[in-house]
């Protein structure tokens, strides 16, 4: 009888791969250079597959799966980057931008968003949704950052860092549908949390312009994400498994 | 029966408006009005940002005079956190609020209305742009370009970009000087002081052939306002005292802070115009009319402040003062200061100081940053709550103080020149010069092109059109 192997082969492109059954076909994909965009997905924070961006086709497989949260398996044929996949990431795109309040030219991080980033590299050179124009506030109530709702797309980043990493889970989404909004502790403002310790992380973490260092103005906002590699590596833990 | 000429749209300006020219029952002229079309509305979408990030957004007002917005904000933006900025980054921004005149009067003098001067009012329209005069006079042309494009790369070179640069920023500048970069600047003043020079002398020989325009181009007496320096009787652009003389230039009516400026001035609303129109409020709406810009800041002030553009204000003493003509030679003058400025203030020594910025937030809740912008005063006017939102906004830009005085120029002209019997499209052309020499700016795209097609309605007064001429 044949032994259970947990070491996968299989092909990504075309291309012979391998993996542990632990890991998924984002993290293979990264070994072997292959590109596949993603937004949601952060190393070092739980997985959600919340965004949809790292959508792949599996031949014989009847619907997309997320590469970030699908795990490998034998003989399984994965196709990363058809037209049908980049005509959905734009559209993914689109539907951000069209659903929030977007104007990079004057914000704080122009230059320096994941979002704008994934934009112009899947060619998004228009919007073909209605924008929503929703009226969305901004939080200036914390001494040394801002959470300015306009820029947010509801990655959750913020709130699995705040959580996982520095367990204070301060932040947290209410509402549904597109009513649906990042609050911290019971819907109070940033400034009275009681929970929060100020630490940046949920800053840094953020995708784009939406939490950001107060009094940065244009263009300026640079977050930096080393610390999550240091600071799991470091605590052995591993939010993935 | 009456008629009502329309222009529309005006040509070779910053930005979308018309000319409407009601004629009375004899065909003369009975009223004529100047109407910007456009509405921008950047007053109410501030409202909820917070405070700091206004440069960046104000500086997209406009995409010529982005350097006037990003300073009139950030100062007010600095009035808010209680922070003076001095010293070097005060130096940095007068250089690239130089070099901002510098292109923005290049613009306005040579592409828009130097056509009008060498080809002449009446010349064939087709002609008259700076495409034609690359046939007649190419080396006109030249220099305008050149001198566009140095102020544009002391922008790019300094700020980092031409258009729209964030490096004005609330509390300073976000990058000093570099050595290289000075050096580069000056290595070029000497030529663009030369090129400034001989347009001078060219357009001081034409100005001899337009007496008549100098004559009925919205000459009539108003006041005058400008930014002045704090402690001299010279020309400061960056930030000063605000001042108003009467219309003999001689009396000082009224000299205070930017923060008074709403016991100074009122702005009335026209029901047919997006443009408001202020006046001087001691003497009521509209006899409290006033004019800003170039003409304004040389009628106000007593010195410019540098030799060589001291020497042309003194012959330009001997000019009407009043006729708005004037302003292009005024703006003229002021290339000449600009660029004697920018040489100055590049050889101090504190220049390449890499303290350029001062940290704040919001510690009072109200904020007015006034600069003077290539084309007049422009006052920015912010309210912020605790914590640092902007909950309101005023803005009174420099085309504005204008309204009044070029509404009645636009009569003044129309009543010289336009005869409802036969209507000649060189008429129209003055009409749209007048407007010119204020250099309007109604948005931030430059329509300058003989291409644009004007078009021409006479309607009777059921609203029928009884005439239409097109050109373009
Ligand atoms: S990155 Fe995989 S779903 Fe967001």
């Amino acid at each position: 009888m044949p032994v259970r192997s947990r070491v996968k082969t299989f092909t990504m492109d075309g291309q012979d791969v391998s993996g542990h059954e632990s890991e998924t076909i984002l993290e293979i994909a990264r070994q072997n250079d292959i590109d596949i965009p993603t937004l949601c997905q952060l190393d070092g924070l739980s997985i959600i597959g919340a965004c949809r961006l790292c959508l792949v086709e599996v031949v014989g497989w009847n619907k997309l799966v997320p590469a970030c949260a699908t795990y490998v398996e034998e003989g399984m044929e994965v196709v990363t980057n058809s037209e049908r996949l980049q005509n959905y990431r734009r559209m993914i795109i689109e539907m951000l931008f069209a659903e929030g309040n977007h104007v990079c030219s004057v914000c704080v991080s122009n230059g320096n968003c994941s979002l704008q980033y994934l934009a112009t590299k899947l060619g998004m050179d228009y919007v073909r949704y209605p924008y929503l124009n929703p009226d969305r506030t901004v939080d200036m109530s914390h001494e040394r950052f801002v959470m300015d709702h306009n820029r947010c797309i509801l990655c959750t980043r913020c709130v699995r860092v705040c959580d996982e990493i520095e367990g204070a889970h301060t932040w947290d989404v209410e509402g549904r549908g597109y009513k649906s909004h990042l609050i911290t502790d019971l819907d109070i403002p940033w400034g009275d949390s009681r929970t929060c310790t100020s630490c940046g992380k949920c800053m840094n973490v953020c995708p784009t312009g939406a939490i950001v260092e107060k009094g940065k103005p244009a263009g300026e906002m640079i977050k930096r994400r080393e610390f999550l590699g240091y600071l799991t590596k470091m605590r052995g833990v591993n939010n993935n498994e | 029966m009456t008629q009502t000429i329309t222009i529309d749209p005006v040509t070779r300006i910053e930005g979308h408006s018309k000319i409407t020219i009601q004629l009375g029952e004899d065909g003369s002229v009975a009223d004529a009005r100047f109407h910007v079309t456009q509405y921008r509305g950047f007053e109410k979408f501030i409202e909820g940002r917070p405070f700091y990030e206004l440069p960046g957004i104000m500086g997209r007002i406009c995409g010529i005079c982005t350097i006037s917005h990003e300073l009139a904000a950030a100062q007010a933006c600095e009035a808010i956190m209680s922070v003076r900025v001095e010293g070097t980054a005060a130096d940095l921004r007068r250089i690239v609020n130089y070099a901002s005149l510098l292109q923005s009067h290049a613009l306005s003098f040579f592409y828009l209305s130097s056509p009008d001067f060498l080809l002449g009012m009446e010349s064939d329209v087709a002609k008259r742009s700076i495409f034609g005069l690359l046939e007649t006079h190419p080396e006109i042309v030249r220099d305008g370009v050149r001198l566009r494009s140095f102020g544009q790369k002391i922008i790019e070179r300094m700020a980092g970009r031409r258009i729209h640069p964030t490096w004005i920023v609330a509390g300073g500048v976000s990058e000093p000087l570099d050595a290289g970069v000075r050096e580069t600047i000056l290595a070029e003043l000497p030529e663009i002081k030369a090129l400034v020079r001989r347009s001078l002398d060219w357009f001081k020989r034409a100005m001899a052939d337009y007496h008549e325009e100098a004559r009925v181009f919205a000459n009539f007496p108003t006041l005058f306002m400008t930014l002045v320096d704090e402690r001299e009787d010279v020309l400061e652009l960056y930030r000063g005292r605000l001042r108003v003389v009467d219309s003999t230039r001689r009396e000082i009516l009224a000299d205070f802070h930017r923060t008074e400026y709403q016991d100074y001035i009122g702005e009335a609303v026209e029901p047919d115009s997006y443009l408001k129109s202020p006046y001087y409020k001691p003497m009521g709406y509209p006899d409290g009319i006033y004019r800003v810009g170039p003409l304004a800041r040389l009628n106000v002030i007593g010195k410019m402040g540098t030799p060589e553009a001291d020497q042309e204000l003194a012959e330009y003493r001997g000019l009407n003062h009043l006729s708005s003509f004037y302003f292009h030679y005024a703006r003229l003058i002021e290339c000449l200061h600009a660029v004697e400025r920018i040489e100055d203030l590049l050889d101090k020594p504190s220049i390449l100081n890499p303290r350029v910025r001062a940290h704040a937030s919001a510690n009072v809740s109200e904020g007015i940053g006034v600069t003077e912008a290539p084309r007049g005063t422009l006052i920015h006017h912010y309210e912020v709550d605790e914590q640092g939102v902007v909950t309101g906004g005023n803005l009174v830009v420099a085309t504005t103080h204008n309204n009044l005085a070029m509404n009645r120029g636009v009569l003044q002209v129309a009543r010289r020149y336009i005869d409802g019997e036969n209507l000649s499209e060189g008429m129209l052309n003055r009409v749209e010069a007048v407007i010119r020499t204020f250099d309007p700016c109604l948005s931030c795209s430059t329509h300058a092109s003989a291409q644009i097609p004007l078009r021409v309605q006479l309607l009777d007064p059921a609203g029928a059109v009884i005439e239409e001429a097109l050109r373009g």
